[in-house]
């Protein structure tokens, strides 16, 4: 059950390039650097973080940052008679690791390892074509390829176009997570870190975000830039008079 | 006295849908049993006259009358599946803990209370474990308050008039209140010391999807707890035994049940629920993500599908309202089709984030009736309109359909959703 891959400490950057020597034919590729990362010089303790990109709905503005310093004044008032009580148990950097398996959408906590498209329909052919078809067009689940023309978003008012990884996911990075903490249906979270990697450049590739023969690694998944990135908005009802 | 009325109305209405459906069961909840293959039961049998007979003996758990037999409405696809409340079958406001309703993406695990842990780390002075009796252990919690998927409504929403044979159940049976005990994540947060930095916490289930939601820290700070408890007992299974996070007034889906990690950060985690699940599509090709908030709801719960009216005369319109914006502040009823409103009594207690009770005497002339319900919280939001909606979230939004629900009362005293 422990999730070694996870564990902080020194980790080993695994150095595969996005762009593999087949050249990349997808019609929308990796966005950002082209170029394989610079080698570190020594063994990190984890990997940079990259930049969140500034419109990232969730990221708190100066006002909502006083807000939040409010609320937990207040909270922390609220509960200023009460004791600290002392209960529970630290829990250890191990203990942590076992469990701490979330990847960020900037790709923090993504492991050490590396997958091929290639690799990745090798497995999807045995682990994922039976509920999701044999291009990612759905089965018993639902659709995991598809674009819609132009990229364009119109989900609110055209039931013609599906939602899937290529037509409405924001982040590449949550298909990383969500594959290893629930995928396959009979053995969830089975799967290693390389598998995973495997299967995510696969479906990228079934949504033409990918090339055939491209890889993926920790360094290249969360540069991938989803065409419905900037598609999302924080919630803007306020309660009041007025419906939105 | 109305419920006199009402009991009088009963037996030719059980009868009819005894007849109809097979089973004894009232409602939608025979339409559940029939749904779910369950055989045909015959009528529970009573003396002529209990006076003249001793009764049962005191027994070590209780159960409903034999006459009683509500049932939560099942779909299975599989992993991912649900069961709806039989809205129509209760009264008051508590939905008792067999009828809440579930939804669940990998079925419900299997947790060993004595192996229970919570984790909480990342942006914290001391990341730390606590064991169910930890919990149990600090000082409580307890509130009324309602659950709904921010799903429910649906069906109503997109297929308006399509299938008038909707009960509450089936339209609407994705919502119910408990009361819910635990302990205010506040206080955990600054027993582990929680960073002034961290905006975000991930909540992460140990079911076999290990689902995960990012919640503002604000919340944590403000009414949101872990909760053990529901009207009195441990969770039920199927609502996160033996520990859930619940957080009042929000999309249920946000309340991680079988919670077992918490982590602190200073960014969302863009999980796959609020990324491809979750967000609502808005006009001018954009989602609204982070929706939390239900807005105010209100539905009529009698006269509705598949209730058949004995006849002209005294009736009482019955509903619930909510909001999770604090209170509901009034519910008005509508028997023309929303030319003309009055209000609705509100039935004490009416708490916040809370399923309320309202009930309307309305005299039926016998004639074709539209019945339609619409609420108004304390921030002053009215419960829109379908076309309101439509306009503000386009025909093919997903999640948080509030729209005003109205029902269709026949000559004849059938009842059709309509619209």
């Amino acid at each position: 059950m422990v999730r070694r891959w996870a564990a902080t400490g020194p980790l080993l950057l695994v150095l595969a390039g996005c762009s593999s020597e087949s050249g990349n034919d997808s019609p929308r590729a990796i966005t950002g650097e082209d170029t394989v990362p610079p080698v570190p010089s020594e063994a990190a303790p984890s990997l940079p973080r990259p930049e969140l990109h500034p419109g990232m709905p969730g990221l708190l503005n100066d006002a909502e940052l006083e807000a939040l310093a409010a609320a937990r004044r207040d909270g922390l008032a609220n509960i200023e008679d009460l004791p600290e009580f002392g209960f529970g148990e630290a829990a250890s950097p191990e203990r942590i690791a076992a469990w701490d398996i979330d990847i960020g959408p900037d790709g923090e906590g993504l492991p050490p390892g590396s997958g091929s498209v290639e690799r990745g329909e090798t497995l999807y052919r045995l682990q994922c074509v039976q509920c999701h078809g044999a291009r990612g067009e759905g089965s018993q689940f639902e659709a995991l390829a598809g674009r819609v023309p132009g990229d364009r978003f119109p989900f609110s008012e055209d039931r013609r176009y599906r939602i899937t990884v290529g037509s409405y996911w924001p982040y590449a990075t949550t298909l990383f997570d969500y594959i290893r903490r629930a995928m396959p249906q009979a053995a969830p979270g089975s799967l290693p870190p390389d598998d995973v990697y495997a299967l995510t450049a696969f479906i990228l590739q079934l949504n033409g975000l990918l090339g055939p023969g491209d890889f993926l690694d920790a360094e290249s998944l969360p540069r991938i830039q989803m065409p419905a990135r900037d598609r999302f908005v924080r919630d803007d009802r306020r309660g009041g008079p007025e419906v939105r | 006295m109305a419920k006199k009325r009402e009991n009088g109305g009963l037996p030719s209405r059980r009868e009819l849908l005894a007849g109809a459906l097979g089973t004894a069961a009232v409602g939608a909840g025979a339409v559940a049993g029939a749904q779910q293959g369950d055989a045909p039961q015959p009528r529970p049998r009573a003396p002529e006259d209990p006076t003249k007979m001793q009764g049962l003996v005191p027994r070590p758990l209780g159960e409903r009358s034999a006459f009683e037999t509500p049932r939560r409405l099942v779909r299975v696809l599989e992993p991912s599946s649900s069961s709806r409340t039989p809205l129509q079958y209760l009264q008051g406001i508590v939905t008792p803990a067999d009828l809440h309703f579930e939804r669940h993406h990998a079925g419900i695990p299997n947790i060993d209370p004595e192996r229970y842990e919570l984790l909480i780390h990342g942006m914290v002075e001391r990341p730390q474990t606590f064991t169910l009796a930890d919990l149990k252990r600090f000082p409580a919690e307890s509130k009324l308050r309602f659950l709904e998927c921010s799903g429910n409504g649906g069906t109503a929403f997109q297929n308006r008039g399509r299938f008038p044979n909707l009960s509450p159940q089936e339209m609407d049976g994705l919502t119910s209140t408990s009361e819910w005990t635990g302990v205010p994540l506040k206080l955990l947060f600054r027993e582990v010391g929680a960073r002034p930095e961290a905006t975000w916490f991930l909540a992460e289930a140990m079911d076999a999807a290990v689902m995960t939601r990012s919640v503002p820290m604000e919340k944590a700070w403000d009414d949101a707890i872990v909760a053990y408890a529901q009207n009195g007992e441990p969770l039920r299974p199927e609502q996160g035994y033996p520990a859930r996070l619940f957080l009042p007034g929000w999309e249920g889906n946000a309340s991680i049940k079988w919670l077992r990690r918490l982590k602190l950060s200073d960014r969302p985690f863009m999980t796959r629920e609020e990324t491809s699940k979750y967000t609502d599509p808005l006009p001018g090709e954009k989602a609204r993500m982070f929706s939390f908030t239900m807005d105010a709801k209100s539905l009529i719960t009698f006269p509705t599908f598949p209730e058949r009216l004995g006849g002209p005369g005294w009736w009482e319109i019955r509903g619930i309202a909510w909001t999770g914006r604090g209170r509901i502040t009034r519910v008005e009823i509508s028997t023309d089709g929303g030319d003309t409103w009055e209000d609705a009594e509100l039935q004490d207690p009416v708490l916040p984030k809370c399923h309320v009770r309202f009930r309307k005497l309305w005299n039926w002339t016998g004639r074709s009736a539209i019945l339609m319900s619409r609420a108004t919280d304390e921030s002053g939001y009215v419960q829109p309109t379908r076309a309101a909606l439509l306009e503000a979230r386009g025909a093919y939004t997903r999640y948080h359909y509030n729209q005003i629900r109205s029902w269709r009362v026949e000559p004849d005293g059938q009842v059709f959703f309509a619209g």
